[in-house]
């Protein structure tokens, strides 16, 4: 028997066997709990234990597991029962109560309490399926395809689905077979830059040296994102199988998860998928009888965002300060160690079992042609729905916005996008038709980035949201060269006078001038990438800008020091006391009129009053520039 | 050895093979502003990003101490492009650092000045604003004066100090915080410093003296 059948065989025995293990959860109701971090954040391990206990109370035999995010985390706790003779259906906002009446009603009766139902996950007469409403429709999951609905510690789940197919289906083929199947499914790395994996474990592969690796980078320094987080706690396997598969391809035979300290449940979780794959013979030496050995470590960052940077990311796993270096050599053909090294990100790595198993034309299916397959974001700010969501590339903002995220809260409008993280860019009303991918981001001056997407209202100040990004890049910035050291300090300073009403004419042009040069001479992709968020502010909310320095006042009334809270005098109920007692600080008076006024001198703009005065009256007001409020009192 | 030839702003000349542009420039009498890049150092740290040139057939300016030469390579030291990466980042250092050339040990053997000087820089603080940070100066040891406000973290001493001297010096925090300091943060004199005054020079800037009873030439 040659190697290729013994490959075969031996997985299709694994594959029966975790079949089996499948199937049998299917003989009684079975309980899925999403205690991802998101849902142990909102609750989910208090309602496991609710379940437990109310399943023993009961005497009611079922099985309850723990499984990952599902995407739809501002639903959490979510919990999905299925029980034979119903369609499959997920409950979100679950408290205690709910999920007691889960354990009684509907598996103690037949009740299925549709009205805590979020929805069913398959089409049924029943209740409304997640693909029957406009998100499911637009969703195309293929990376999350499996997360919340497969126990992560368990591999039989994710083998009986169709995982380490792939992998089991690559060794039977050539590396070379690998990198090309890759390279013709024009998948493009999902860590930032979008650079194309194929060519990326091509130069891997060609690079001389016998000792090679591969890395999966998950680090994931975005404020705010946590698609990599959540897959690898919601389906660790599926990125070890992506890394195994890159291994074979480049020829490495040790590979290495980097992933930040901050993450525990995630690191605890891969490291239970390593031993389990390594106990199934899909890890260590001769994998499934093909000759073909790798073994993978786990890495824990000490979570500096510049050490995702792929050769800061090197000099840390070295023992050295996590500084990034001059590139080239690239990590490709000097990497760790010296060695030729293949760094991917943890989505890249999730892509290609999928890739292998189904084939790159199928890939090229979803998307555009510049940028195939899915993107993931997570959508959170000012939008109903937060959480994560996996579309193809090419949805529109609005897409993802109004019909993914149900749209902006409170009847507010709708003014910008930040998306790509600190890296990224805002872009405006006017870019919501826009199909986004790798390159319709970059020309509109934001970037894909790691898919975090922070969605802005009426409300927030388009320099504030500025000087919060780039506050942010100033501070992880590792301070090796000048450009970025010293040059997003700068901005930072500018960016600060301007949001107090400090700003100074010419210093947008000064801003201009500073983040072209940091852009053009910084020695790393934090830097060159830092004054995205100033320069994309500045290309479409200029206006904003020249408000703040030509005429003291913040048209979205954020910054605080050019606003004022005011009481209209002609609105103000007069024997309504409400503001008085909110405020915090004895700021309100009662005039010779009964009108309440507030001292400026001792207002401490906590908005206390605001929220205070009833909506009937809306009698409390914010004004900019804070000089109006000295106006409106001359006119009284 | 194998020597390449290449042209520099309209002028031939010969360089070894793989050795990085800067030297190749800087032995051949063309000067290109530097401070961090190191002769001999195995890795250039490619920190101060003053050494931008432009090279026929590359997209954007590159710095010259990570280039290798190639033959055949077109080089220019000056370009519109290049003057304003330079301009900027000098401007950058100046507005954090403590500019007090006359009482300066350094004043007119300062590396600050000499580019100010080739680029017709004026040497003092224009368009930015002044980041001045408030670090003391460390007097503690008998051989060397240290002036962290006068530092522009090129990096040179912790290179020389690891490969000629105690190891005592080294990088320490992030950012805009970061600052060329000693193991454990402690002041010069009871770091260990074994007095060999290699810091003091290879230091392009005022940061690292010699002591006045000190004779350490330069
Ligand atoms: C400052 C900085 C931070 C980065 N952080 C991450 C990160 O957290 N995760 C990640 O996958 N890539 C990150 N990257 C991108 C990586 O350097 C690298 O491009 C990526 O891991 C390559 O994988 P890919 O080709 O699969 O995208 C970062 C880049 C920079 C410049
Ligand atoms: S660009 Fe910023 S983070 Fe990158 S090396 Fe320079 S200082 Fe460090
Ligand atoms: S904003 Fe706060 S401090 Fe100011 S008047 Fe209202 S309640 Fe008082
Ligand atoms: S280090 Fe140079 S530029 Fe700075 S004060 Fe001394 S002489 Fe002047
Ligand atoms: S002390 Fe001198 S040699 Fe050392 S980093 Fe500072 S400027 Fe460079
Ligand atoms: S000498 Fe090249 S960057 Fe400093």
């Amino acid at each position: 028997m040659n190697s290729s059948s013994i490959v075969a065989e031996t997985f299709a025995k694994l594959q029966q066997k975790s079949r089996t293990a499948w199937q049998s959860l299917r003989d009684r109701p079975l309980i899925l709990v999403g205690t991802a971090t998101c849902g142990r954040a909102a609750g989910a391990l208090e309602i496991l234990k609710v379940i437990k206990e109310e399943l023993e109370k009961h005497g009611i035999d079922a099985q309850v597991l723990e499984v990952g995010c599902m995407g739809h985390c501002y639903a959490e706790p979510l919990v999905t029962v299925y029980k034979p003779g119903f369609p499959p259906i997920s409950y979100g906002y679950v408290t205690e109560g709910i999920a007691g009446r889960l354990v009684q009603d509907f598996l103690g009766g037949d009740d299925p309490c549709l009205e805590f139902a979020l929805a069913a996950l398959e089409t049924n007469d029943m209740v409304p399926a997640l693909t029957d409403f406009p998100r499911g429709m637009i969703e195309k999951p293929i990376i999350l395809d499996k997360c919340g609905l497969i126990d992560p510690e368990q591999i039989e789940h994710y083998i009986a689905l169709g995982g380490y197919a792939a992998q089991a289906r690559a060794l039977t083929r050539e590396p070379e077979w690998v990198v090309e199947e890759i390279k013709a499914s024009g998948l493009r790395g999902r860590g930032g830059a979008g650079f194309p994996t194929g060519r990326k474990w091509e130069t891997c592969r060609l690079a001389p040296g016998e000792k090679k690796y591969v890395i999966c980078n998950a680090d994931e320094g975005d404020p705010g994102a946590f698609m990599d987080r959540a897959i690898l706690e919601s389906n660790p396997h599926e990125v070890l199988e992506g890394l195994a598969i890159a291994a074979y391809a480049v020829g490495a035979r040790q590979g290495y998860f980097y992933i930040r300290a901050e993450y525990p449940l995630a690191v605890e979780r891969v490291k239970k998928a390593i031993e389990q794959a390594r106990q199934a013979g899909l890890l260590g030496t001769n994998i499934l009888g093909s000759g073909f050995s790798f073994d993978v470590d786990v890495f824990q960052g000490s979570g500096a965002f510049v050490c995702g940077e792929e050769t800061a990311l090197i000099a840390s796993m070295e023992g050295e300060p996590g500084l990034p270096r001059h590139r080239p050599p690239f990590p490709a053909t000097a990497g760790l160690r010296g060695r030729p090294t293949v760094i991917n990100n943890v989505k890249t790595l999730a892509y290609v079992p999928h890739i292998i198993e189904r084939g790159a034309q199928w890939f090229r299916e979803t998307g555009t042609a510049g940028s195939p397959g899915t993107a993931v974001f997570a959508l959170a700010g000012k939008v109903i729905n937060t959480g994560l969501a996996e579309v193809p590339m090419g949805t529109t903002l609005r897409q993802l916005v109004y019909d993914v995220g149900s749209g902006i809260p409170k009847g507010k409008s709708f003014k910008a996008v930040q998306i790509g993280g600190p890296s990224g860019g805002c872009l405006p009303e006017a870019a919501l038709d826009m199909p986004i991918d790798f390159d319709s981001l970059s020309q509109a001056g934001a970037m894909m980035g790691s898919g975090g997407m922070v969605i802005l209202d009426e409300d927030d100040c388009m320099v504030e949201i500025a000087r919060f990004f780039l506050d942010f890049t100033q501070k992880e910035s590792c301070g090796k060269c000048t450009m970025c050291r010293l040059g997003t300090r700068q901005m930072l300073d500018i960016l600060e006078a301007i949001t107090k009403g400090q700003g100074k004419p010419g210093d947008i042009e000064l801003l201009l001038e500073l983040a072209e040069d940091v852009k053009a001479g910084s020695l790393c992709g934090l830097g060159k990438t830092a004054p995205n968020p100033v320069l994309s502010t500045i290309r479409y909310f200029r206006d904003e800008y020249e408000a703040h320095i030509k005429e003291r006042r913040c048209p979205a009334l954020m910054c605080q020091e050019l606003i004022a809270y005011y009481i209209l005098p002609e609105k103000c109920e007069r024997s309504c006391d409400a503001c008085v007692g909110s405020c915090p600080v004895e700021a309100i008076y009662t005039n010779e009129d009964r009108v309440k006024v507030i001292d400026q001198q001792k207002c401490v703009k906590c908005a206390s009053c605001l929220e205070a005065c009833p909506p009937q009256y809306k009698a409390v007001v914010k004004l900019s520039p804070p000089e109006l409020v000295a106006e409106r009192g001359r006119k009284v | 050895m194998k020597t390449v030839t290449l042209t520099i702003d309209g002028r031939t000349v010969q360089a070894r093979e793989g050795e990085k542009l800067l030297w190749a420039a800087l032995e051949n009498g063309i000067y290109i502003p530097n401070l961090c890049a190191i002769p001999g150092a195995k890795h250039p740290a490619a920190a101060c990003r003053l050494c931008f040139v432009e090279i026929e057939g590359y997209p954007r300016p590159v710095t010259a101490c990570t280039e290798p030469v190639v033959e055949g390579m077109v080089v220019s030291t000056r370009s519109p492009r290049v003057d304003r990466l330079v301009h900027t980042a000098f401007e950058l250092l100046l507005s954090n650092h403590h500019l007090d050339c006359a009482n300066c040990p350094r004043n007119r053997s300062c590396e600050l000045q000499r580019i100010a000087r080739e680029r017709r820089f004026p040497l003092r603080v224009k368009r930015l604003r002044k980041l001045e940070r408030n670090l003391q100066v460390d007097d503690s040891s008998p051989v060397v004066r240290y002036d962290p406000g006068k530092c522009v973290l090129c990096g040179r001493c912790v290179w020389v100090c690891r490969e000629k001297g105690t190891g005592v010096l080294g990088f320490a925090r992030r950012g805009f915080e970061r600052k060329v300091t000693t193991f454990g943060d402690v002041p010069l004199g009871q770091s260990g410093c074994n007095g060999c005054g290699e810091c003091v020079k290879v230091c392009p800037v005022g940061a690292l003296t010699g002591r006045d009873s000190a004779a350490i030439s330069i």
